[in-house]
């Protein structure tokens, strides 16, 4: 069974996003750039059902600009097997359906019989994209996943689903997409020489424009805003008594 | 155009989410319907009594209890034929469901509506929201999720029609096992009004218990920061965040929680935050209203005491 893994290179999580006063759109120019940390354990996932002889082969794919090639680079550095570039012509905006759309065409392409995603991108928040080639396929989908384990049969997954009311545990046919979670695992790290022999690893090279997908933007961002938090007062107390007091004061308990 | 509001129920309860859901979509549309996908179409009456509300459409399946998001979207798509809005409450349920949605109408549905600023143009959060972004859509169909803190909670005092459907529910490819459900006795986090939260600097599982017995004291919620999921303190569905939930209450108070963006994305819009810590340096402490810098434990206890 080959895996698919579509991995997104963003902000660095731990950086904060700047807008840009001219051109009023968030400031990426120099900015220290990552691999999204959902898709870090959507890559560890793949690697471990490789390990454990379930999964043939396990590719990593992903779409920008020439940049992109670094993230891909990092995940083959981790252990993946291969790579897909979807090259664009400068930074477009795409967006959750367009991905969707172009990340299905390969799927379909290498008859995937799993695709392992994060569940969302830390940039644009979205949490869609895994849904999204899920209906576009009629695929199964296990959205926000914290376990996972294949059956002895290898004709589905069960997988428990973190939901805002607790654990959901689905079984999954396959082909299916799961979108992973934080608790799922603890990405590992490339080891010098796995980055050295990541060098070596088949990448292949596709342009969008050869895909056929429409990818005029549905969503246009008109502005943007840095609103991130407001510094406050700050009062300092000294004891519970003082706490107390002063919630009461203000109406809130 | 007409609204269709996607209602999740827990049992025969409706979620919070929902009723702000409703309320944005009394201001895209005068006429507001609802969707309810359920295993009881007796818990359609309750959401009848939601104030705004036109007509309550019921589809009723016993698979719809705990429904794939496959099932949910191919149903929903096929009653969006006589609506221009999909709007439901931001929440795993609707975040699983309307994307597939998206999928099948060939739309690009908007994630996290913070603001509603014309029929086609909303405000919605990027970066954990230190960004908000302004943004408009050219789909004539248009699917949003709201932020259940940014809009009112309709209230009951409606009377609208039921109508019951009767459609075909498609084959699943995908099998409910299980729901182990979070048993609190505790005000639910997204909706309560008072919320203790505790994070890292706990150190231990039995540690947290403190935040759990200042909660009750305050008649709070429980919540937690990424780091004291992550080191096994409590369970996810309390993690407060980007990735966990994003709460508003009027009282937010922070034990031991050193405050990464991404846990301040979900609860600066609290009306007032007390912070308690033993590190007078750790970002949090910028954002609050109050702050008790000493010893957590002590102050933990000595709050339960004087409560």
């Amino acid at each position: 069974m080959k895996i698919i893994i579509p991995i997104k290179r963003v902000l660095d999580p731990y950086t904060q996003a700047r807008v840009d006063k001219q051109t009023q759109m968030v400031d990426l120019t120099n900015a220290k750039m990552a691999m999204n940390p959902f898709c870090e354990i959507a890559v560890e996932e793949a690697l471990k059902l490789k390990e454990s002889g379930a999964a043939s082969e396990t590719i990593a794919v992903s779409i920008g600009t020439d940049k992109t090639v670094d993230t891909l680079r990092t995940a083959l550095a981790m252990g993946i097997d291969r790579a897909i570039f979807i090259k664009t012509e400068g930074d477009l905006d795409l967006q959750p359906l367009h991905l969707g759309k172009i990340l299905a065409s390969i799927i379909k392409r290498e008859e995937a019989g799993l695709v392992i995603m994060g569940k969302q991108a830390v940039d644009n928040d979205n949490n869609q994209t895994g849904q999204i080639i899920s209906g576009l396929l009629d695929y199964s989908l296990g959205t926000f996943i914290s376990k996972f384990s294949l059956s002895d049969d290898a004709q589905s997954v069960e997988v428990s689903r973190e939901i805002d009311s607790g654990i959901e545990i689905r079984q999954l046919n396959l082909p299916a997409i799961v979108t992973v979670d934080l608790r799922l695992n603890e990405p590992r790290y490339a080891s010098l020489p796995n980055i050295m022999k990541a060098r070596s690893k088949p990448l292949e090279t596709i342009e969008l424009s050869s895909l056929d997908i429409d990818v005029s933007p549905r969503v246009k961002v008109i502005s943007v805003i840095e609103s991130g938090t407001k510094d406050r007062a700050a009062k300092q107390v000294s004891s519970a008594k003082e706490l107390l007091e002063e919630l009461a004061q203000m109406g809130v308990l | 155009m007409s609204a269709l509001v996607l209602i999740e129920l827990h049992g025969a309860e409706i979620s919070a989410n929902s009723r702000a859901a409703v309320t944005a979509a009394t201001q895209l549309s005068d006429t507001v319907d609802a969707l309810v996908l359920t295993n009881d179409a007796a818990n359609a009456t309750a959401v009848a009594a939601i104030s705004g509300i036109n007509t309550v459409k019921v589809i009723a399946d016993s698979v719809l209890e705990h429904v794939s998001a496959g099932i949910a979207s191919k149903l929903i798509a096929g009653v969006m034929t006589d609506y221009q809005y999909l709007v439901a409450g931001s929440a795993t349920y609707s975040k699983n469901i309307i994307p597939v949605v998206g999928a099948l109408l060939d739309v690009q549905p908007i994630t996290d509506v913070c603001e509603v600023k014309s029929a086609n143009t909303f405000v919605r959060p990027l970066y954990a929201g230190n960004i908000m972004a302004t943004v408009e859509t050219c789909d004539v169909t248009i699917l949003l999720t709201v932020r259940p803190t940014e809009f009112e909670h309709a209230e009951d005092g409606g009377s609208a029609t039921v109508e019951q459907l009767s459609v075909d529910v498609p084959e699943s490819n995908s099998t409910f096992v299980s729901l182990q459900e979070s048993q609190s006795e505790r005000p639910e986090l997204t909706t309560a009004e008072r919320i203790v939260s505790g994070g890292r600097g706990l150190g231990s599982q039995e540690n947290f218990a403190l935040i759990e017995q200042l909660a009750d004291k305050l008649d709070a919620a429980v919540g937690a920061s990424r780091a004291a999921v992550d080191a096994g303190f409590i369970s996810n569905d309390y993690q407060v965040g980007q990735t966990g939930k994003v709460v508003a209450p009027k009282l937010y108070m922070a034990v031991g929680i050193s405050g990464a963006i991404q846990h301040l994305a979900g609860m600066k819009d609290s009306q007032v935050i007390v912070v308690i810590n033993n590190d007078a340096d750790a970002p949090m402490a910028r954002i609050a209203d109050l702050v008790w810098n000493t010893d957590l434990f002590g102050a933990v206890q000595e709050l339960i005491d004087n409560a």
